[in-house]
């Protein structure tokens, strides 16, 4: 069985915002119609977003990390939000794991965002229906489109390549190796609710390098010696130092 | 959580209507049992049933309003497998028939009222499970998620529904009123106990997520920075109830003098000086103090996503 989901490296993203802008023009332009908007321009704008990049400091100054989060519906395994839809709006595709909602079928009575702990449901006030990530379902399935364009459009537009897109059922897809190999977690594993989009944590960055990998151990031209060997600190260059 | 006020509307009107049809058939028992001397009178029973009807039926146009396409609101009957607020949603026009059958039965004296008020009782009951379920069932709403939600609304709702029936009989059916203003002081103490064993586990509640366990960062000091956005969304209004702590406080008053202390005192006078007119200030007081008791229900209520959103920028 297919779950698509998307993982998130919090090492390599910048929060420059990229994931939520192109988010908002692909599902406001989209076959689903547009998404609500108020005073875009002007003092307390309002509107229905998608995908939010928040932003989190973590430590204790002078030792803090800033942390960009970017935060999407996470297609639970388990989606808490499906089984209290009185109508049969929200649902679960089978084929692909995406969790949805028809909007010709939702009431907006709003009970599934209350029964989603992390709160990725936003009533759209224009059209008063739930409206939530779609994983761009009307792109990933698109045989109009090039393959490499058939993701969705946060992935697409991510410039650190800090969203990856993929099947975390199969244990060889992109996703799957980048979640076994680079500690992947799901967020607030309490509930049981199984989140399919996994997030990868920080990494400590340390230079590898060992001195001996700075020196030409062998030297086999013998160019290391001919010339005088700089002082530490010093500038080292292109025949006018060895070394 | 943000407290709708068609849903505490809904609730608090419809809580009312059902403790009347309970009470309405408790008497019909009682004195089928031979414990209450005579049956109130037929015209108690039709009045009740009207009253109780109009009262489920405000509470139906009530709900209404809290749907953002009310005109699809019939769709809502088609998931009662899985969703308690689909149940309620049957339930619900199922109670308002049985209330006016029930006053129908009476209006023609038929021998089958005892069946159909049994029924409109059951019905009532599963009304009372259905609502209280659909917030119980959200496990991480913790303050919703306990045994005591449903049992509060069933305690509550019939408090109301009994000072509202000794109300009602003691225009209807004097001879009773004592019946019913005993049962209302009875649910009253029996709502403030469950009502302060909710408050006092609320109190108590350690939050099972943390900023930790949303972000996954096992760091204990983590700050927000920012939310990714300068207005507001449907995130920051629907979860937070944006009052301070001494609005609160005074509602919590509120809901206590008026959903029980009063009420009691009133009742109480009603019983001692044999004057069921008491009963009536007394039914609106504690719908008053109700309707507060509802809102800080809801207010009480802390959603986790709102780890999320804890700072603008």
């Amino acid at each position: 069985m297919t779950q698509l989901a998307l993982v998130i490296d919090l090492n390599v993203c910048v929060g420059c915002h990229a994931c939520v802008t192109s988010c908002k023009e692909w599902n406001t332009s989209g076959a689903a119609g547009s998404l609500a908007d108020f005073n875009p321009y002007d003092a307390d704008p309002n509107g229905t977003f998608f995908n939010r990049v928040q932003t989190f400091e973590v430590g204790e100054f002078p030792n803090t990390q800033t942390v960009h989060f970017p935060k999407s519906c996470l297609h639970c395994e388990d989606p808490p939000c499906v089984p209290v839809c009185p109508t049969g709006a929200s649902y679960k595709r089978p084929q692909d794991g995406i969790v949805l909602v028809d909007y010709d079928k939702c009431i907006g009575c709003k009970y599934c965002s209350w029964a989603c702990p992390y709160g990725v449901r936003e009533l759209d006030e224009q059209q008063q229906v739930m409206t939530k990530c779609t994983l761009c379902v009307d792109r990933i399935n698109d045989q109009t489109l090039a393959e490499r364009d058939r993701k969705p459009a946060c992935v697409l537009a991510c410039p650190t390549s800090a969203r990856l897109f993929g099947d975390v059922h199969d244990a060889d897809s992109e996703v799957s190796r980048a979640i076994r190999e680079r500690g992947g977690y799901q967020l607030m594993p309490e509930w049981a609710t199984n989140p399919a989009n996994h997030y990868l944590p920080r990494r400590r960055t340390e230079v590898s390098a060992q001195p001996d990998q700075l020196v030409r151990a062998d030297n086999p031209l013998k160019k290391d010696g001919q010339l005088p060997k700089p002082a530490p600190g010093e500038p080292s260059l292109d025949d006018v130092t060895s070394w | 959580m943000h407290p709708a006020l068609s849903v505490i509307f809904f609730t608090t009107l419809a809580g009312a209507a059902q403790g009347l049809v309970l009470a309405m058939f408790a008497a019909e028992w009682a004195s089928h049992r031979h414990w209450l001397g005579t049956l109130p009178d037929a015209a108690f029973y039709i009045g009740g049933g009207l009253v109780a009807a109009a009262l489920a039926a405000g509470g139906l146009a009530a709900s209404f309003l809290h749907l953002g396409r009310p005109e699809r609101a019939w769709r809502a009957a088609a998931q009662w497998r899985t969703s308690w607020l689909s149940r309620e949603v049957i339930v619900l026009p199922g109670f308002i028939v049985l209330a006016l059958a029930y006053a129908g039965a009476h209006a023609l004296a038929r021998d089958e009222s005892f069946a159909v008020g049994a029924l409109a009782a059951l019905a009532a009951i599963a009304l009372f499970l259905c609502t209280g379920m659909i917030y119980a069932c959200i496990r991480f709403l913790r303050e919703w998620a306990t045994a005591l939600t449903p049992l509060n609304f069933t305690l509550l709702g019939c408090a109301n529904g009994f000072t509202l029936a000794a109300a009602l009989a003691g225009w209807l059916a004097p001879p009773q009123a004592r019946f019913f203003a005993i049962g209302a002081v009875a649910f009253t103490v029996a709502g403030l106990i469950g009502r302060a064993a909710a408050w006092r586990r609320n109190a108590r509640l350690a939050p099972k997520s943390t900023l930790q366990t949303a972000l996954g960062i096992k760091h204990p000091r983590i700050e927000q920075r920012s939310q990714g956005f300068m207005g507001g969304s449907f995130n920051t209004k629907e979860f937070f109830h944006g009052r301070s702590e001494a609005a609160l406080r005074g509602l919590r008053w509120l809901a206590l003098g008026g959903g029980f202390a009063l009420p009691l005192v009133l009742l109480a006078a009603a019983l001692a000086m044999a004057a069921p007119a008491w009963a009536l200030p007394a039914f609106a007081l504690q719908y008053l103090g109700l309707l507060a008791e509802r809102w800080l229900f809801f207010a009480e209520a802390r959603h986790p996503q709102n780890l999320y959103y804890q700072r603008m920028a």
